[in-house]
């Protein structure tokens, strides 16, 4: 099949993007495998030297390794040998990695460091001469960290990360790390029935968000016409959807929400507490960064969100929840009972994974071949208003330039 | 079953067993309410203060904190309640919970009991096949308050690292 972009432009997007297996691959090698920075994991995830977890870039599984200079290495996890998975624990610690077939040893940098029978046994057999240990370790890649955050990439020539992310973002991104540090909370995992680019744009859409998630609107969480904004870096491809909960500009409209509703009490309002913490105007960041990555700032409950494809009909979200070192055990608490918002049976985040899998349902189900990007207009990137698909549309000439289509 | 086996408890055999029988009872109601989608009669399963978490199995053998669903106290379960009724969009689906045989751990001078049973979750949507959507197990401490048993903390372990989609009602 030919693929051929729309000719409505940056207003549609074709329902192939979303279902073809040939446009999956060729996403998975030129954008995750390409000139992009992938998150990994966060520095506290392994402190000590030799703690290792087990990581995802694109569908590749590799593992993200402190090694006893404290640098911090990440590398595929296929034995050069075989080819076998060597790794099969979310996380540990250890000296060395053995892979269990052969027991092919490895460095905590990924070095090849010993063989069995090498030279063979009694005279026989063994490694050919010309095989060299030190040309034959893992798949290395590259890593840069910032405030704690571990990012790994296929492309050696790639600016740094600062570069990367354009000063908007990186404003957003420093903001939530802002320099404290992290203290891991806990993980959970799940599936979602839809291609993995409806996660971004849900969170390049700001105008689902009142009209999605009546929980929102029921407990004043946001509503339109609150101060918020939608920030684009120049690329297209990073995003931050932000807002300020309880600062309200001007007369609400609430008369096409369908929930509003103002007989609505919680029994326990702790859950919707905001206790400012950060050198932020806003109480709300949901930072998306390409490819693979969500910073979830939702007040006080915060978090990472690693973005796995399955095929282009499914992804997974490895979540990584966190505080910080110094929060007392209130703290920690508040940050427990917010994230009730989030995450597969969070009140917010159970309808996004719904509405999510409604959409690739529908592409598959119907005889319709495009999706329509029309809120807003044309305009593309930041916006100061809810009522726009302006960072969508940014992120798919950002797409469309990538992936030659 | 053998009474050694509780550290604290005064009870003979068949005070056990009746307790056994009385939590699996329990159990069996707590899933019917669930399952039978009478979700605002679930938070009476608990005491006041009780506290209900959905953790994995991962995080609970890290021990760390992090749950799915996280409540301090029934104000909590009912806020969860009302906003599944009122404010939530989901797709209709069907609960069957499977709930197996109580364990009766320990019963403390001030009455604590800790127990547990195994559970499987099952979600049935329209137009899917029946899937399994938790394989876990209760860690639980009754209480008893005017004659019955009510939770003063359930914590469902599930095993099953990988969530579908969502998880929209309480396990």
């Amino acid at each position: 099949m030919e693929y051929r972009w729309p000719e409505q432009g940056l207003q549609a997007v074709p329902d192939w993007i979303y279902t073809s297996p040939d446009i999956l691959e060729r996403e998975l090698d030129l954008i995750f495998r390409g000139r992009t920075w992938n998150y990994v994991g966060l520095e506290a995830e392994v402190p000590k030297p030799g703690d290792f977890k087990r990581s995802y870039i694109g569908d590749v599984t590799v593992v993200v390794s402190r090694a006893d200079d404290g640098s911090i290495h990440v590398f595929e996890n296929r034995c050069v040998h075989r080819g076998a998975e060597f790794c099969r624990k979310s996380s540990g610690h250890g000296k060395e990695f053995v892979c269990p077939y052969h027991q092919w040893t490895y460095s905590l940098k990924g070095d090849l460091i010993g063989v069995p029978f090498r030279r063979g046994s009694g005279k026989k057999g063994g490694l050919p001469p010309e095989f060299k240990l030190e040309e034959n370790g893992l798949k290395k890649l590259k890593v840069t960290t910032r405030r704690g955050v571990i990012f790994a990439s296929y492309c050696d020539e790639i600016e740094s990360l600062e570069e990367y992310l354009g000063p908007e973002i990186l404003g957003e991104f420093d903001a939530t790390f802002d320099g404290r540090k992290l203290k891991i909370l806990g993980h959970y995992r799940n599936r979602i029935p839809g291609n993995w680019k409806m996660y971004h744009e849900n969170l390049k859409d700001p105008y689902h968000a009142t009209l999605l998630h009546s929980y929102l609107v029921s407990f004043n969480l946001m509503i339109a016409g609150q101060k918020s904004a939608m920030l684009a870096d120049k690329s297209g491809r990073h995003g931050s959807m932000c807002s300020a909960k309880g600062d309200i500009e001007g007369k609400v409209d609430t008369s096409q929400m369908r929930a509003y509703r103002t007989d609505m009490r919680l029994q326990d309002a702790r859950i919707v507490d905001f206790i400012p913490e950060f050198k932020s105007p806003w109480s709300v960041t949901m930072l998306t960064i390409w490819p693979n990555l969500i910073v979830q700032r939702e007040m006080n409950t915060l978090g990472t969100r690693q973005i796995v494809p399955r095929g282009p009909d499914a992804f997974e979200l490895n979540w990584t929840m966190f505080g910080f070192e110094g929060d007392d055990e209130e703290m920690t608490r508040h940050r427990l009972r917010q994230g009730n918002l989030m995450g597969p049976a969070g009140f917010l985040g159970l309808e996004d994974n719904e509405a999510i899998k409604f959409v690739q349902d529908g592409l598959h189900r119907s005889t319709g071949e495009i999706g329509n990007l029309v809120l807003g207009g044309t305009e593309e990137g930041s916006a100061d208003h809810l009522v726009t698909e302006s960072a969508i549309r940014a992120m798919y000439r950002h797409y469309r330039d990538v992936m030659g289509l | 079953m053998n009474a050694s086996v509780l550290r604290n408890a005064k009870l003979d055999e068949a005070e056990l067993r009746a307790l056994k029988s009385e939590i699996e009872d329990f159990n069996w109601d707590y899933g019917d309410v669930l399952d039978g989608n009478r979700l605002g009669e679930w938070p009476n399963f608990f005491t006041e203060d009780a506290f209900y978490r959905i953790r994995s199995r991962e995080n609970a053998d890290a021990d760390m904190p992090v749950g799915l669903v996280h409540c301090e106290g029934r104000p909590m379960m009912v806020d969860r309640v009302f906003a599944l009724m009122h404010t939530e969009m989901f797709e209709p689906r069907y609960y069957r919970h499977v709930i197996g045989t109580a364990r009766v751990l320990d019963v403390t001078a001030q009455g604590v009991i800790s127990a547990r049973a195994n559970y499987a979750l099952y979600e049935t949507i329209l137009d899917q096949d029946t899937r399994l959507m938790q394989a876990g197990q209760y860690v639980d401490e009754f209480v008893r308050a005017g004659g019955r048993l009510l939770l003063k903390r359930r914590e469902c372990i599930y095993d099953s690292t990988i969530v579908h989609t969502a998880l929209i009602y309480p396990v």
